[in-house]
Order: structure tokens, then sequence, then C-alpha cells
């Protein structure tokens, strides 16, 4: 009883007991895609042709399965049996896969019967009058069967050798840059030199990244954010900004995990700290995370108290988003684990749930020498904002610790019972339980891609296809506005819309972005950039194309999409370039960095000639000669400037980024920061007004 | 014809079962009687207390009695010319339908056999085997009543009940429990069920041990002197073990599988002996009497399968050596023999055909002998009415199943194979896996199998089990896990197996003698088949190194320890990273142990115990390193650098295979969290390590214990001081001695705990004063519970 099909060139023919009846024409494809996109799934419908090749067949009136066994073309077979409730419903599983792997695709949608009987004609028996609605569930559990049917189909090829001499060169040059970065990482992650931490584990304490380790569950991944803030930003070393900040799991839920590194100025806040500890909860707070404070702090760094304390984005920012997240349900935890001086106090009083551990916490506004300065009263710290005190007397602090792998115990106790907090408008289960395959190139070789000279421009779709299941990638639009590649692939089973650069925005490349962007937050699927761009085209023809409003509707596409966006800098990110392609400014969820980017407002070369250009009117302006060794001095003091401040310590100290990766975790940090963004419900995506 | 034939056999034994009874002294040895009887005995009308011989054996006889030369051939030469008329008249009703009124591996043992030949089964079970395997295997399943087993098990009213109610023909005892009980025997006859045992005056006959001396002694079987006097003044028993001669044996009456059992060594010590064998007796068999025999040194434990028909044939399926013992109870067994001739196999097997004979015997039995290893003289120790644990390294060389001989013997039918047809070939060892602790001498444990993977059978392994991954092994029942039973061409070949699967062997949740039994069957004495009933005692210090010895500060940890750690770590840190990470949603919670632009490191604090000896645990730190493209660095204070990688075998056995600095390698490792601690078992090579983990600090606190007390426990680890009585096991109050206030001296005996129906004397560590005793006479209680404190007292002196 069960038809068979057979595709013709743009047509699928059906059997019926081993006959053929009847040719479908594609069935009336907006009817189809209604009813996918009434289930929830009409983002992964790229295909035109969907066709049923469903009946139902009431147990006892089934003829006998043996009918449904014959062979009906040479590139199909489908066999069936599989039972479920009163109905027995033909399953077709494709058998012969040499032809591209067609199918026939048994669940889809849920078409009327009436447009089946119109579709098979004269077929006799059965198939009218008993079209069920498929529940969403047997539809997601075929899922899979459907999917594969067009594997391989869409996989990258790449010619990249690993063994070239040109891979080689670049795979050495990536790895000193990473072996430069993994040193300072290391130096970093030793805190703030060896007496702090010796005086600190003196009195029980652990270091702030040990602290993390206990409170994750163990050997589970931790995505640590802007390992470099404060990288040679002061006159003082500020290892890592003196906080330490990242994405973990406990008890198998996602947190953002503030830690103060006392280690480092006394867990004092420099400027970069702020920024550093506001940069993490605006993560939480985009991400639906609940925020584990690890508090050991002095407070303010006093002798920068203009940079720390009065502005938007300072201290008091801190506690303003600990009530706005608090507010919208995500919850706000703090375990005082060391001082939590003046402006600090607030940590715990603002947190929904705080533990102090015994001896080594206080909780107060100001510590025993101010108080002695200002009211004469002595008084030991302990006594003034000890565990005992907070937990049995003034109620500042819930959970009293004896010790502080009891209080990072507590900690991940009260995540434990968090339950559905922060969770009402979390993202129903997406469809990522698809078998996650790994990329059929090996994201090691990202580290021989990029070519050692920065100069030297390389396919961005090489980098796609070592991140993306599969290295499958379907491509849009792909022969229009070709510097711009977009497409369609997943990164562990999560749909994914990338955008990246494969040299110079044109026109036509940004309007096919902002097309591409505006499926992709129509479809809410996340969207993620890959930047390597040099800027838009300049140039009479460019601008008379109209360039800057083809940028504007990229960027506009950009700034309103409303679904995540991670940004990774593979290479330059230079001028324009940068807004269009999600740039910091645009507040993607996430933006790292790969070692050997670059970002500036232009490349150092051209800016030196620019201002060389300026500066040769002034003189000229001015009658001062300007000799040509003193040109280039000045073009080579600006370039080196450029280069200086485009660098990725650079910008990663500044905290313009969430930190440098190396080219083989990018999938890793893809996918962790993808599962973190889906914590949200999707939005609805609303534009400005595009300049036409 | 065969009918005939049988009818025939039954009268002739019938016929010499009366003699025997008359003359009292008649020994049916088979000639010599045959001839006897054909020479004038009187047809009989009933034998004993169990045949209904019919009229047609009388005409048998008959004939029987004249054909020349009878006597020296089997029953089978004799029937050939009676008719087939006798067949039916013996009660020869088909069994369809057995009802095992056993449990645990002896009755899934049984349900194979019967659903080999189309039996259908009833399985019975007590609260505690709601789950068990037995229930699962059976046909059908019938609850009995409460754990204890004299609710249950031993209910045989309840059993019989049970059995009519499902129609089971016949009922299968196994071993223990009902097995050798004369009295529910007589039970089933009453209700016309086949009790496929003994007849019940064959029971009540070899289990009272002095009446079964005076008879075989009568039979002209060899006995080992002694007092098996009726006569239980202690008095009358002191001197007349001091006839005998020290060291003797005082054994229950009724006893077996060493229960109310005990070694007198010298004089002062006999009563004190005395009055514990009889309780223990009392408590097991409801008869506190005892006997008293010499107590051979250095004695081989040899015992020999016989099987005896309906009809009189009986044969014997050559001897097992079961010297191998500790508490008296076997450890090993192995048929054939080490070291026999084949001329003494055949004495010693016509001594227990003789035996079984003597008591007109039926079905499966086993007569024990003590081989002086000396003299080579053997004397009859008792006679097992039933088939027993280790019949399966006879069914090995012989190529028999027993328990299909014990259903179709039941069914009425002649014994499949004559004597001369009964082979041996090669040799088999079976192997007792216990649930016990073999530092604290081999005292029975109980727990939880978190982990059960036993080495794959074959036609030459067979693993016998009740039990499977999840399953309990209760404080109720015996603690044996399985049966590991190897066969091989000789000794040398069938040993090296039975270590093979030893090393195999992985369980883990429990303490179990594994590790035990494979030093044991690893030692050189052993496989030179030097054994004898002290063997444990005499290697001792093979078997169980360091057993007080090194109380020194650094107990040192063995090169394969410290490795087997470094690779448990690895393995640990494999197995996490490898957890099938199930897409997007769960990346995160994954054990990659993924960190940006560095490696993970994580510090495993390991505690690891000697699995032989008793110690305190000895900690090993290791460091574990994530590295890139999976591999795992492992350091360690004690251990060497080194780089493992590795996968996880598909397979849901929890195996890996391991490539340790290019060495690949397979192990086994098996996790889980139990009383507090997580346990991590890894098997390696030939080695098993175990190693305890305290559950990270986060994990603890309340929770833990809740869960202690929960369990019902009066667990105050912070009172255990050097005064707190601790059980040694886990098991039932069946006496106290010493209650609150008593003022105890060391050594005093506080309570005794019993424990698979064993007793021990839980002593007094100190002087002092009891304080805290919280429990009662009946009460269950758990491995290591503090039963109370003794207090130093100061004033003790005034």
């Amino acid at each position: 009883m069960a038809q068979f099909l057979r595709k013709g060139r743009t047509r699928w023919s059906c059997s019926l007991r081993g006959e053929w009846i009847a040719s479908v024409s594609t069935l009336s494809a907006p009817r189809i895609r209604e009813g996918i996109l009434s289930q929830g799934t009409g983002s992964l419908l790229p295909r035109t042709f969907i066709n049923g090749s469903r009946s139902f067949v009431p147990d006892g009136d089934s003829p006998g399965s043996d009918v449904n066994r014959g062979r009906s073309s040479p590139d199909l077979d489908f066999r069936s049996t599989f039972a479920t409730g009163d109905y027995r419903h033909h399953d077709a599983k494709p058998y012969s896969t040499q032809c591209g792997k067609l199918g026939a695709f048994p669940k889809v949608g849920s078409l009327p019967s009436s447009q089946f009987s119109v579709g098979l004609g004269s077929i006799p028996t059965a198939v009218g009058g008993h079209g069920r609605k498929w529940s969403h569930d047997s539809f997601n559990s075929k899922w899979r069967n459907f999917m594969s049917l067009d594997h391989d189909l869409n996989v990258l090829k790449d010619d990249i050798k690993t063994s070239s001499e040109s891979f080689i060169e670049n795979s050495k040059a990536m790895e000193e840059l990473l072996l430069d970065l993994q040193q300072k990482v290391e130096k970093v992650r030793l805190g703030g030199g060896v007496k702090a931490v010796e005086r600190h584990k003196k009195r029980n304490k652990y270091l702030p990244r040990e602290r993390i380790d206990h409170l994750l569950d163990p050997g589970s991944p931790f995505l640590e954010l802007s390992q470099l803030a404060g990288h040679e930003l002061y006159s003082d070393d500020l290892p890592s900004g003196g906080i330490v900040t990242g994405i973990g799991s406990i008890h198998g839920r996602l947190c953002m995990l503030v830690a103060n590194d006392p280690t480092v100025k006394g867990g004092t806040y420099y400027p970069i700290t702020v920024k550093k500890h506001l940069r993490a909860q605006e993560i939480a707070s985009q991400c639906n995370l609940p925020c584990i404070y690890l508090v050991d702090s002095g407070g303010a760094n006093l002798p920068r108290q203009a940079d720390v304390f009065p502005d938007r984005d300072h201290f008091g920012r801190i506690f303003y988003n600990q009530a706005r997240m608090s507010e919208e349900g995500i919850p706000q935890i703090a375990l005082v684990l060391g001082s939590c001086t003046a402006g600090g106090a607030y940590v715990p009083a603002m947190a929904d749930e705080s533990v102090i551990v015994k001896g080594n916490g206080t909780i107060f506004l100001a510590g025993p020498p101010l108080v002695k300065a200002a009211t004469g009263e002595e008084v030991s710290a302990e006594d003034l904002g000890g565990a005992a005190l907070h937990c049995k007397v003034s109620g500042v602090s819930d959970y009293f610790a004896t010790d502080e792998l009891h209080a990072l115990a507590m900690g991940r106790k009260i995540v434990k019972n968090l339950h559905l907090a922060g969770l009402k408008n979390r993202a129903s289960r997406s469809y990522v339980s698809e078998e996650v395959r790994e990329p059929v190139y090996s994201p090691d070789e990202l580290r021989g891609i990029v070519p050692a000279d920065a100069r030297k421009s390389y396919d961005i779709r090489s980098v796609i296809a070592r991140i993306v299941d599969g290295s499958e990638f379907d491509e849009f639009k792909k022969l229009y506005g070709s510097t711009l590649v977009t497409g369609f692939a997943k990164i562990m089973g999560q749909p994914v819309g990338i955008v990246g650069n494969n040299g110079i925005l044109f026109t036509e490349s940004a309007l096919k972005g902002a097309h591409f962007i505006q499926l992709c937050a129509q479809r809410h699927i996340p969207l993620i950039f890959l930047q390597n761009i040099t800027g838009f085209m300049v140039g009479s023809r460019s601008e008379a194309s109209g360039i800057a409003k083809a940028g504007a509707k990229m960027v506009m596409a950009v700034a309103c999409a409303k679904v995540p966006k991670i940004t990774i800098l593979v290479g330059g990110s230079y001028g324009a370039g940068n807004y269009g392609m999600c740039g910091r400014a645009y507040s993607p969820n996430f933006l790292f960095m790969w070692p050997n980017a670059r970002i500036s407002v232009m490349g150092g070369a051209q800016a030196a000639g620019v201002l060389a250009q300026v500066e040769r009117d002034k003189r000229i302006r001015d009658k001062t000669p300007w000799s040509d060794e003193e040109e280039e001095k000045f073009k080579e003091k600006v370039a080196q400037g450029y280069d200086r401040e485009g660098h990725p310590y650079y910008a990663s100290a500044r905290l313009w980024d969430d930190g440098i990766i190396d080219p083989a975790d990018t999938r890793k940090v893809l996918a962790l920061c993808l599962s973190a963004s889906s914590q949200t419900a999707p939005k609805e995506t609303s534009y400005g007004v595009f300049r036409m | 014809m065969g009918g005939g034939r049988n009818a025939c056999r039954l009268a002739l034994i019938a016929t010499q079962a009366q003699v025997r009874r008359r003359s009292g002294s008649v020994v049916a040895r088979s000639g010599s009687s045959h001839v006897r009887v054909c020479s004038g005995v009187a047809p009989v009308g009933r034998w004993g207390g169990d045949g209904d011989v019919p009229e047609g054996a009388h005409v048998s006889h008959a004939q029987v009695a004249s054909i020349p030369g009878a006597g020296l051939f089997g029953g089978r030469r004799l029937s050939t010319v009676s008719g087939e008329e006798g067949r039916g008249v013996v009660k020869g009703r088909s069994i369809k339908k057995i009802l095992i009124a056993n449990r645990g591996e002896i009755a899934c043992r049984v349900i194979k056999t019967a659903q080999k030949l189309g039996v259908r089964t009833v399985a019975v079970y007590s609260e505690a085997d709601r789950g068990a395997k037995h229930v699962a295997m059976a046909d059908e399943a019938v609850f009995i009543g409460p754990a204890l087993a004299s609710a249950s098990y031993l209910d045989g009213a309840k059993i019989l009940a049970t059995a009519l109610a499902t129609g089971a023909d016949a009922i299968h005892p196994g071993y223990g429990f009902l097995s050798e009980s004369s009295k529910f025997a007589e039970l089933c006859k009453q209700k016309d069920i086949i009790f496929m045992g003994p007849p019940a005056a064959a029971i009540r006959a070899m289990g009272d041990k002095s009446v079964a001396k005076s008879m075989m002694s009568a039979a002209g079987v060899p006995v080992v002197p002694g007092y098996h006097g009726e006569d239980q003044s202690p008095e009358l028993l002191k001197a007349e073990a001091n006839r005998i001669g020290y060291p003797v044996l005082i054994k229950a009456t009724q006893g077996g599988g060493g229960k109310g059992m005990r070694i007198v060594h010298n004089e002062s010590d006999f009563f004190e002996s005395l009055a514990s064998a009889q309780r223990e007796s009392q408590a097991a068999f409801g008869d506190s009497r005892v006997l008293i025999e010499k107590y051979v040194l250095r004695p081989r434990h040899i015992e020999v399968q016989i099987f005896a028909d309906k009809h009189g044939n009986a044969v014997h399926l050559n001897e097992r050596d079961c010297s191998v013992q500790r508490r008296h109870q076997k450890i090993i067994e192995e048929a054939p023999a080490p070291h026999i001739t084949s001329e003494f196999r055949q004495r010693i097997g016509q001594a227990a055909v003789d035996a079984a004979k003597a008591v007109g015997y039926e079905s499966a039995g086993t007569v024990e002998f003590i081989v002086d290893t000396v003299s080579g003289d053997f004397y009859f120790m008792e006679m097992n009415t039933r088939l027993q644990v280790e019949h399966p390294v006879t069914e090995m060389v012989t190529g028999q199943d027993l328990v299909e001989w014990q259903i179709r013997v039941a069914n009425g039918e002649v014994l499949p194979l004559q004597q001369s047809e009964i082979k041996l070939m090669g040799h088999s060892f079976e192997a007792r896996i216990y649930a016990e602790n073999v530092p604290k001498g081999f005292l029975p444990a109980a727990g939880h199998l978190h982990h059960y993977n036993p080495p794959s059978a074959s036609p030459t392994v067979r693993v016998e089990t009740g039990v499977g991954k999840g399953d309990t092994v209760s404080v109720f029942y015996d603690p044996m896990i399985a049966k590991l039973v190897v066969w091989g061409r000789d000794r040398s070949s069938a040993l090296t197996k039975l270590v093979d699967c030893l090393t195999k062997f992985q369980i883990a949740g429990l303490p179990t003698n594994i590790g035990f039994l494979k030093t044991l069957a690893s030692h050189h004495a052993f496989a030179a088949g030097d054994v004898d009933t002290h063997f444990i005692d005499r290697f001792k210090a093979d078997l169980l190194p360091s057993t007080q010895s090194e109380s020194i500060q650094e107990p040192c940890v063995p090169k394969a320890t410290q490795y087997g750690a470094a690779l448990a770590a690895a393995a640990f840190g494999i197995k996490s990273a490898q957890e099938k990470s199930n897409g997007l949603n769960s990346i995160w919670s994954s054990g990659s142990g993924f960190r940006l632009n560095h490696a993970y490191t994580r510090m495993l604090h390991l505690d690891w115990k000697s699995e032989l000896a008793e110690s305190t645990p000895v900690p090993l730190s290791l460091k574990l390193t994530y590295s890139k493209g999976g591999n795992f660095v492992v350091e360690g204070d004690k251990v060497e650098k080194m780089t493992v990688t590795g996968k996880e075998l598909p397979d849901e056995d929890c195996n890996l295979r391991l490539n340790v600095n290019g060495k690949s390698a397979p192990v086994s490792l098996a996790q889980f969290h139990q009383g507090g601690l997580s346990h991590i078992h890894l098997w390696e090579g030939d080695q098993h390590h175990h190693f305890t983990m305290p559950v990270p600090a986060f994990d603890t606190d309340e929770s833990q214990e809740h869960q202690r007390s929960s369990h019902g426990q009066h667990e105050r680890s912070s009172t255990q001081g050097p005064g707190a009585v601790v059980a040694p096991m886990a098991g039932r109050v069946v006496k106290i001695f010493a209650t609150n206030g008593a003022r105890v001296k060391k050594g005093d005996s506080i309570l005794v705990l019993e424990a698979m129906k064993m007793e021990h004397v839980v002593k007094s560590p100190i002087d002092g004063i009891v304080k805290g005793a919280e429990v009662e006479v009946g009460q269950q209680v758990s491995d290591s519970t503090v039963l109370c404190q003794i207090e130093v007292c100061t004033c003790s002196l005034s």
C-alpha cells in the first residue's frame, strides 16, 4: 500500500502496488512550507521539493505487506513495515545511495489528505480520510533520516595541501604566535606574584582559577574570557585585569563566574577590572546565565578612583546590573571568600543568595582602621563583619561555610537548587539532536591556513570547512557579490548562518550580506561572522554604485538582527568593514580574535600614507621643508603605532574582544558560545529604515 | 525390557536392605551380596520407608536368583532377561514441572537443565530475592515470605503448598536449605510430590553423623576414630576427647559445611568450644548434639561423587579434591584429585558406592573422605545427601549433566551410564567466588555488585552464578557470588586457565576473594598439587602477605599499584572526556576539560588499600593534565610521568584501550559511589586495583550524614576511639554478654554476631566499662557499625 517515489527530472512518480499510477508534480510548495513552518522548523527548509510518500493503512485493512517490498526504480529501493498504534504507516528508507541519496520524505509536513487524492488520482483505497496530524515528536524523531538524505552533498572542497611548503611555513608562523600567547597566558595564570600567592595560600585560600575548578563540574569546559585584560595597560602588571571571568557548567547549568584575584593588587578594581566585571555581567544578561561572584576584593582602587568610581560604566554599574539581572530572574550568587570592603560589600548584599567563609570572609562598609578613625571604636575584622556576625546577627549572608571548599560546595548546591530560575524565557529545545559529525578537515589545520604574510589573501571557505559539522556548507548567492561568503551550516548540530570575508566589500557583497542576515534573523538562526576585511571598496565607481547605502543596509541588518551573533577576527578588521561584519560596537554575544588578527580604522601603511599626505600639505602651507627621510621616519612611526595598537594583545588588554584564541580551538569555542547563547528565547527582529 | 529389569533390581536392593536391617551387619558389597541374596533370603514386601515394591518384583526376583554368575555383573546384565511388565511399577511418572526450593546459582543451574529437557520450572523467592536472577529465569516464580531463610526457603510446608498450587511434579532442593531435611523429604512423599534426592531414611541415616559412622564402619568403610555416642554430658565428651587425644574436632551431629564445628587443640579450651559448637548447631539444625573425632593433621579432603537410581544401581563419578579450605569451607575444588593412582581411585570409589548402597541411596550424593597424606589411608567422614556446590568439576571431567541425571533418576529411569562407561577426561577446577573480607579473616561480606563482568563462558569455562550487575549480595544467605569452573587437558593447563579466568573476573562493589583465589591458584605448592586442608594456614605468609608485620608509618605501595593508580587516573579522565556529548546541549557538561590557551590540570587524590592484608589506606596524589589531542599526562609523587591516550570501547563493560607511552593495552574501569566514597576499580593486565576517592567536598556534608542515618545505623564516627567495639561484618546479633555498665576485660566476649549462619564473637578491645550499647538481640547490624564503647575506667583498680 505504500507509494514509491521515483524522481524524474523535476517530478516524482508514485507507485502503488507496483504500478506506476500517477506522476505527482511538486505539490504546492507554499502549502508544504506552511505545514513545516507551523512546526517550528521553517529555518531548515532550503529544499523546494518535498513530497509526501505517506499513506495510512488501517491495520486490519492491510492486504499484506509483501506488496510493499517491490523494487521501484533502479536507484531507489524502499522497504517498509513499521507500526504504531492503530495504523500501519509505511516508512521508506533509502536503500541504495549511489545515485545521490534521493529518498522519500515519509513524514514531512502534514498534507491534507485531499491533496494526496489529487496527486494520486485514481488510487482506489486507503489514502483518503485518515489524514492524521503528525505529532511534533514523531516529526522530530524522523528528522535525522530526513536530514541524512543529503549528507555529503555539500561538503566543501578544499585543496589545501598540509604538506605544502606554504602550509608548513604558515603553521610555523602561527605556532610562534601561539607559543607567545600561551606563555603570556601561563604568566597571568600565576596571579600577582610568588609572594602574594604564598601569602594567599597560607590563609587556606585557593587561587581564583582553582576556586573556579572546584566550583565547576569536574572535568567540564571553562571558557575563560579576556585572559589578557590589563596586559601592559598600566605601569604595574595587572594579570588578567585582577579578575577572572568565564563561563562554565555547575550541575549541568551554565553559569557566569566572576572571581576576584586578591593576589593582584589586593583584588582592587582598576578601571579595566571594572570593565571586565561589567562585560561578564553583560554576557550573563544577554545569555541568561546565573552569575556567581567569588568575592575577595579590597574594593575600588583608590589612586585611580576617578577612572573607577563616577561614570556610568564604572563601579556602581556592577550593582545596578545585579539589581537588573535579579529583576529579570537571572540568579545572582555571591561567595564571600575574602574581604568585601566598602563598595564591594554590596556584591554579596545585592546577591540573591550569599555564602561566607568563617575566618576569611568579611563584609563591611568600612574596615577596622577606618572605623577607628571615624568613631574610635576598636574592633576586629571578624567581629566587625565576619561570617558569624553576618549569618547569625546581621543577616547579610545566608550560608555559613567552615572553609573555602565548603563555601564552594555550597555554591554548587545553590546552583543545583536554582531549578527554573531565569529560564522562563528560555528557548525551547531546538533541533540539535542530530548526530554531530566532526569536520572532514581537521580543525588543527586552521593553524596553517592563515598566510604568514598578512598581505596575502586566503579563501575563507578553508576556515569554514574546518569549523562546521561534516565540513558541509550550503552557500547562499555564491555567484553574486563573491567577496562576501554567506551560507548555512551547522556547528555541533546547531544551525548557523556564516558570513565571511573573501576580499574587499563591494556594493553587491554588502547587499548580499544584508539579505543573508535578514534570512537568518527571520529564521532565528545564529550568525557567525568571520572577519578578514580591509574595508569597503573606494573609488568613484564604487561611490557611484551607492556603496555607502549598500554598506548602510548591511550595518542596519547587523545592528538589528536579534539572533545570537558571534564574531571571530580571523585576519584584518579595518574600517567600516568592522561595522558591517559585526564588530564590537554591534554587541555580538562574543568576539574573539586569532593571534594573527589586526584591528584598526585602516591599515598602518595606508594610515601612514594618509597622515604623511596631510602633514606634507601642512608643511607646504607652513613652508617648512620636509625631507624624504623625515617623511619616511614619520610614516614608519605612524605605521608602527598602528601595528602596535592593532595587535590582538593591545585589543585584548583593553577588552575590545573577549579573548584571543588558538585557531584550532575555533570550532570548540564557537560551539560553547552558541550553546551559551541559546539559553534565551528567540526574539523577533525588526529593522529601521533601509536606504533604498 | 527396562521396566522389568528395573523391578528386578529394585527387588534385589530391597532384599539387601532387608538383610541389612535384620542382621545389622551385612555389607551390601556388590558381588558377594548378590550371591547372598540369591542364596536364600526371602523376597520382601516393603523396603525401608520408601519403595512400594510391587508384586512383579517378586516374580523377577526369582528369575534373577536363577541366573548363574549374576552377582558378578551390575544390575543391567541381570535385568536383560526380565520382561517389560515391570515398567511403570516403579513410581515412574514423568516429571513435567519442577519446583526449585532454592535460590541463587544452584536454582539457576537447575533451571538451565530443566529448560534443556523441556521441563517447566517454578522458582520460589523471598522478600530479599524479588529481583533475583532465578526468579527471572524460571517459567513461574512464587513469593514465599520474608528474607529470613527460616520463614521462606526453609519453610517446607510453604514450599510444598506452593508446589501443589503450581502443579509441580517434583521439588529440587538444590543444596543447603531443605536439601538434607529428611522431614521435608517425607513430607513431599506424603503429598505425592517427588523429592529429587535420596529417600528420607538415607538422609536421616547420613545426617546423623554418629549413626552414619557406625553404619559405615559396619559396612566396612573405614572411619576416623572418635566418639559418636548419645551421651552428651560435657564431662563425658571431654573424657572421650582426652581418650582420642588432642587435637580433636567437635562437630554438630546434624551439621555440615563447617557449621557447628570446632577444633580443640588442648584440654583447657574444650568447654568453651563445646558450648559454642552446641549453640551454633542448635541455631542451625535445631539439635545441639555433637560428636568428637580425631583431628587428622595435614589431611586431604577427597570426596567421591556417587549416583544411585531407584533400581539399586549405584555408580561413582570419580573423586574430587576439596582440600583447600578456609573457615572449614571449600574454596577451590578439582577433579580428579592430584597425585592419586587409578588403583586408589577405584578403591575409594568403591568405598563410596558401598557407603551409598549401605543406606539405600538414590539420586546424587557425595561421600567425603579424609585422606592421610602420609599413609595414604582414607577414612569416611560424612556423606552429603544432595547435589553439591562443586558438582560442576565432576560434570566437566565426565561430560555428564548431573542435574539431568537427577531428573531422570527421579523419573524412575535407570542411571544413564554404568560404571565402566563413566569416563575421566582431563582436569577441572572450580573456584568459589565469595563476597568476603579476606584481610578480616575471610569474614562474609554483603553489598551491591556495582560492576560484575565474569570471563566469557565457553565449552571449557563455566560461570555459575545467581547474580548479575546491579544485584545485591544480601546478608541473609550464603555470600557466594559465583562459581568459576574451568576444564583443561591436564592439571597444569586447567590451572593456567583458572588463573587467567580469575584475572578476567571483574567484580566491584563489595570485597571478594578473587585476588586471594588468584594468589592461591598461582602458588607453587598448589601448582604442584601439594594440597591439604591446612594449605592456607601453611602458606599464610605467601597468601596473605604483611598481615600485621607492617605497622610502620610509611606502608610501601607496590610498583604495580602505583602504575595502576596512574592508569586509573588517566582512564578516569579519558572516560569522562569521551562521554558522548550529545550535540550542543551537553557540550558544556562534557568531561573534555577544555580550557583556553592552557591545559587543564586536575589533582586526583586516591586512597589505596591492600586487598589481601588489613592496613590503613595509603594516599596517592596524581596530577592529571588534559593536554591537546586527547592526551593525558599523569604525574605523581610516587608515579613516573607518563602520557596516556586511549578510547573507550563501545561495549557496556567499561572497557578501554589505553596507549601508555606507546604501549597499547586493554583495561577495564568501574566507578561508583558507595558509603560516602567514590570507588575506582581498574583491571589491567593481571592486576586488579581498587582505589577510593573522597567524594569531592561539594557533594558531602549534610547529604552524607543524611544518607548514613537513613541506613538506620548507629554510626557515630566521631566517637570511634580505641574503645569502640565495631561490628567486624554485617550480621544479626544473637547473643549479648555484656550490657551497658558491665565491666569487661580486654578480650572478653561482648556479643555474638551471626552472619551466613556462622557465629562470630565480638570481643572487647580494652579493659573498661560498656557504654552506649544500643543493639538488641535479633537486630541486624551493618559492617563497621559501632556496637558500643568501652570506656576506660580510672577507678577500675579500686
